[in-house]
């Protein structure tokens, strides 16, 4: 038996038609990390919700451990040693990590659950894996990678001898997903099998034995990672030789466009998230600022665009003190913003792409005539960006909600983007996005930067904040902890001290992120 | 003034406040569980209706006080279990669903007691029976203690057991975790192979049981009768008094004595020959304080956030 796992042929036509999957094979070898790569759409989620019992194929057949195998429901899929750890953290956060990883088979002493025996058995397994996590602490307050420590545990704890991880890396910082990839290889070790999901090549190449790609809904092959190239990687999921280098002119920085001063921030729960915040934004150029998620930079973001009150420190945007001004005056003063969550905050799922790509201003003269929509104008402008963004879709009238994530992200930005704007924030743009749909959001911000707009770019990712910005700021625990004037010479590993907070720069270096 | 206090410094003041209570705190372990699951049940008030007229109307026909209980536990389950099926079953929204409920109850009610009483106010004409009142021994000998504890209906007792089971059901049983999962993270529920629906229709019909004990207490303890729309609010007290408890069996069960408080006074001031009216608002207006001053710290809180 050469394969713990064979799903041959496998095909998923969904109601409407369209195909997600068209005869898909997909195998994996006992105690190897496989990579499945692909560009968004191109149907690698579709293919794992089948494995995972999420739902069912149209057609094809999964063979388990030489036996065929039928799945109908995710329950089915544990039950036969699957586990999956979701992008999104299956969690519940007021529960503590041991309620968490034992909710379904709490372990019973008469009519209540014995918390004892389930802290203890938390305490065997992570030793068992290595897999250290306090049992007892709240889950709301562990950090992000500690989070995914639990997911993974989750699994494990039900058996699973097949592993899934969907884009495990995302939310993680360098030094983080270093610790992952311990883990997993010591996983691996003790005869786990492991799908790794990912849009970094430089991690596949790094961790995987084999590598899946798919495109367009189908397989293009199955490598051994070790006769594959990072370049042939890209190549193979691409579909096509693609230079996706973005050419970054000297900056030509003008009047500030965004003036953050002093701002501090305590949340709900008495935390204080943002500590003396001070920077400024030029017009043409990107300010960047990285950091791992949850040290501020949402609450940041959320203050510029007024979805919290500020209350200490000021933010200018083109001079005007966002105190003074609704939601509605900052958005009609040249303004763009790319949210991070773009299923809840960018958009309407339920609407159309062109609804959607005018929502930012469908009442100037251009879409609205006489008090009513001009459907006309509007399909015109949508096919523009269709066109220009080559946005995948059906038409202008479908729902953004069934696009793809890099399609639907697509569709923010063109929104964000083509109405000429001198303020940009992107916050993470191109999370969970394909190569290709990455690249054209990327290069239409660096266009808009070179057209004089100030860009202040939020990102995890820190491929995209060293390739993108002029200047960068690191952020962590709420205030800002380094600022590098170019980014010439620095790397994620350089990067990655400042975000776990384990260096610092000096009070005058951090200054200078102020721009005076 | 002096007639005033004297009439709240007396062991049967806080005798009646426990009285009164009792339905409140029913009511409100219902909302806290039914809210603790994600499943906001604001049919308890028809509910407990509905129950109160099963519980006088079987009472009566069986000539027993038990089958009257078992057949008002029936009916509010049954009510619960509708609600349940065409919520989570047809995805009803669950607020439309209770208003359903309550319109039902309301309406049906008074369709049956005059059905079988021939009376569209009250079955005094029907001889329905009472559950029994419970002398503890030793405490009710206890002076000042004994008589404000004991003596009370086997209900009042069992409404104090009620929060009790709330909360170690919430914090300490299996199904008690599942029902706080599917209600904060349903997604992280069903990732473990628990099944959001069916939790959700367990926690609505634990709700339907308390509500049932609930009404039962109204019409075959509180008083021995049923009137029309005898339950007078005391299911959205229950839900006003979940909020404020913020769905903690402890919490609330505290601001449903808050409320049993101003409701007994109410009832005791009635007998100084006060303008009637106006008292009988005493608890409602209680209530409309408690959650002015409960949002306007939750607004604060808020706002400082």
């Amino acid at each position: 038996m050469e394969y713990i796992l064979e799903m041959k042929n496998i095909s998923k036509i969904y109601g409407n038609g369209i195909a997600a999957n068209r005869d898909v094979n997909f195998n994996l070898k006992k105690g190897e990390i496989h990579a499945l790569v692909g560009e968004n759409g191109a149907g690698k989620s579709t293919l794992m919700k089948i494995l995972f019992g999420m739902e069912p194929p149209s057609q094809g057949e999964i063979i388990l451990k030489g036996e065929p195998v039928r799945f109908s429901s995710s329950k089915d899929a544990i039950a036969h040693g699957i586990g999956m750890v979701h992008q999104h953290f299956m969690l519940v956060e007021s529960f503590t990590a041991a309620q968490n990883i034992i909710l379904g088979m709490e372990p019973k002493k008469g009519a209540f659950v014995n918390e004892a025996e389930a802290v203890r058995f938390i305490k065997d397994l992570s030793k068992k894996y290595n897999l250290e996590v306090d049992a007892e602490a709240v889950t709301r307050t562990l950090p992000v990678g500690v989070k995914q420590k639990i997911e993974i545990l989750k699994a494990l704890a039900r058996g699973a001898e097949i592993l899934i991880l969907d884009e495990p890396t995302a939310v993680l910082a360098p030094q983080e997903t270093d610790i992952l990839f311990e883990e997993l290889i010591h996983l691996k070790e003790q005869g786990h099998t492991i799908v790794f999901i990912s849009h970094k090549i430089p991690e596949i190449k790094k961790i995987s034995d084999r590598i899946t790609v798919m495109r367009s809904s189908r397989t293009v092959g199955c490598y051994e990672t070790k006769d594959v190239s990072e370049k042939e990687i890209s190549n193979l999921i691409m579909g096509c030789e693609m230079d996706t280098s973005i050419e970054k002119s000297s900056p030509k920085p003008g009047d500030i466009k965004i003036r953050v001063s002093g701002v501090s921030y305590t949340d709900k729960n008495k935390v204080k998230v943002l500590k003396d915040v001070s920077f400024g934004v030029r017009s043409g150029m990107i300010f960047g600022i990285a950091g791992v998620q949850g040290n501020g930079q949402v609450e940041l973001v959320d203050l510029m665009t007024k979805r919290r009150s500020l209350r200490e420190g000021d933010i200018l945007l083109g001079g005007k003190s966002v105190k003074d001004m609704s939601v509605r005056d900052i958005r009609k003063m040249q303004f763009g913003y790319i949210p991070e969550d773009r299923i809840e905050q960018g958009m309407a799922a339920h609407e159309s792409i062109g609804e959607n790509i005018i929502s930012n201003r469908y009442d100037t003269k251009e879409f609205c005539k006489n008090g009513l929509l001009d459907y006309k104008e509007i399909k015109k402008f949508a096919e523009e960006n269709i066109r220009e963004y080559e946005i995948r879709c059906s038409g202008s009238d479908q729902n953004v909600g069934m696009l793809s994530g890099g399609n639907m992200q697509k569709v923010v930005v063109g929104r964000e983007c083509s109405h000429e704007p001198e303020i940009l924030i992107a916050e993470q743009p191109t999370r969970g996005v394909d190569i290709g749909a990455a690249y054209i959001i990327h290069k239409k911000i660096m266009e808009l930067r070179d057209e004089g707009c100030a860009v202040l770019l939020v990102s995890a990712d820190l491929n995209e904040a060293l390739k993108l910005s002029d200047v960068l700021a690191v952020m962590y625990d709420g205030e800002i902890v380094a600022y590098f004037d170019n980014t010439e010479g620095l790397n994620e590993e350089k990067l990655g001290l400042y975000m776990l907070g384990l260096d610092r720069h000096d009070k005058e270096t951090v200054r200078r992120a102020e721009n005076e | 003034m002096k007639a005033f206090t004297d009439l709240i410094f007396t062991t049967d003041f806080f005798y009646s406040i426990l009285r009164v209570t009792t339905p409140l705190l029913f009511a409100s372990m219902a909302a806290v569980v039914s809210d603790v699951a994600g499943v906001p049940n604001i049919a308890l008030e028809g509910i407990m209706l509905i129950a109160a007229f099963a519980g006088m109307f079987f009472s009566y026909l069986f000539e027993s006080a038990l089958a009257g209980l078992f057949f008002a536990l029936f009916f509010a389950v049954l009510a619960a279990g509708v609600l349940a099926f065409f919520t989570l079953y047809y995805k009803t929204n669950i607020i439309l669903g209770g208003i359903a409920i309550n319109s039902l109850a309301s309406g049906g009610t008074i369709f049956f007691l005059y059905l079988v009483a021939h009376d569209k106010g009250t079955s005094v004409s029907l001889a329905s029976k009472v559950l029994p009142n419970v002398n503890i021994p030793f405490i009710e000998s206890i002076p000042i203690i004994g008589p404000v504890i004991s003596g009370h209906n086997v209900l009042t007792y069992l409404a104090v057991a009620s929060v009790v089971f709330t909360y170690l059901l919430l914090k300490r049983t299996a199904l008690g975790w599942h029902i706080r999962a599917v209600g904060e993270k349903p997604d992280a529920a069903d990732s473990v192979g628990i099944s959001v629906t069916k939790t959700q229709a367990i926690a609505l019909i634990i709700s339907g049981v308390m509500c049932g004990f609930g009404g039962a207490f109204m019409s075959m303890g509180y008083v021995s009768w049923f009137s029309r729309d005898m339950v007078s609010g005391r299911g959205w007290i229950a839900l006003a008094a979940e909020a404020m408890g913020r769905q903690h069996p402890l919490g609330t069960a505290a601001t449903s004595l808050l409320f049993g408080v101003a409701d007994a006074l109410s009832n005791a001031v009635a007998t100084l020959g006060w303008p009637s009216d106006l008292v009988k608002t005493i608890p409602y207006c209680a209530t409309l304080l408690g959650l002015a001053i409960f949002s306007i710290r939750a607004y604060k809180r808020a706002k400082a956030a």
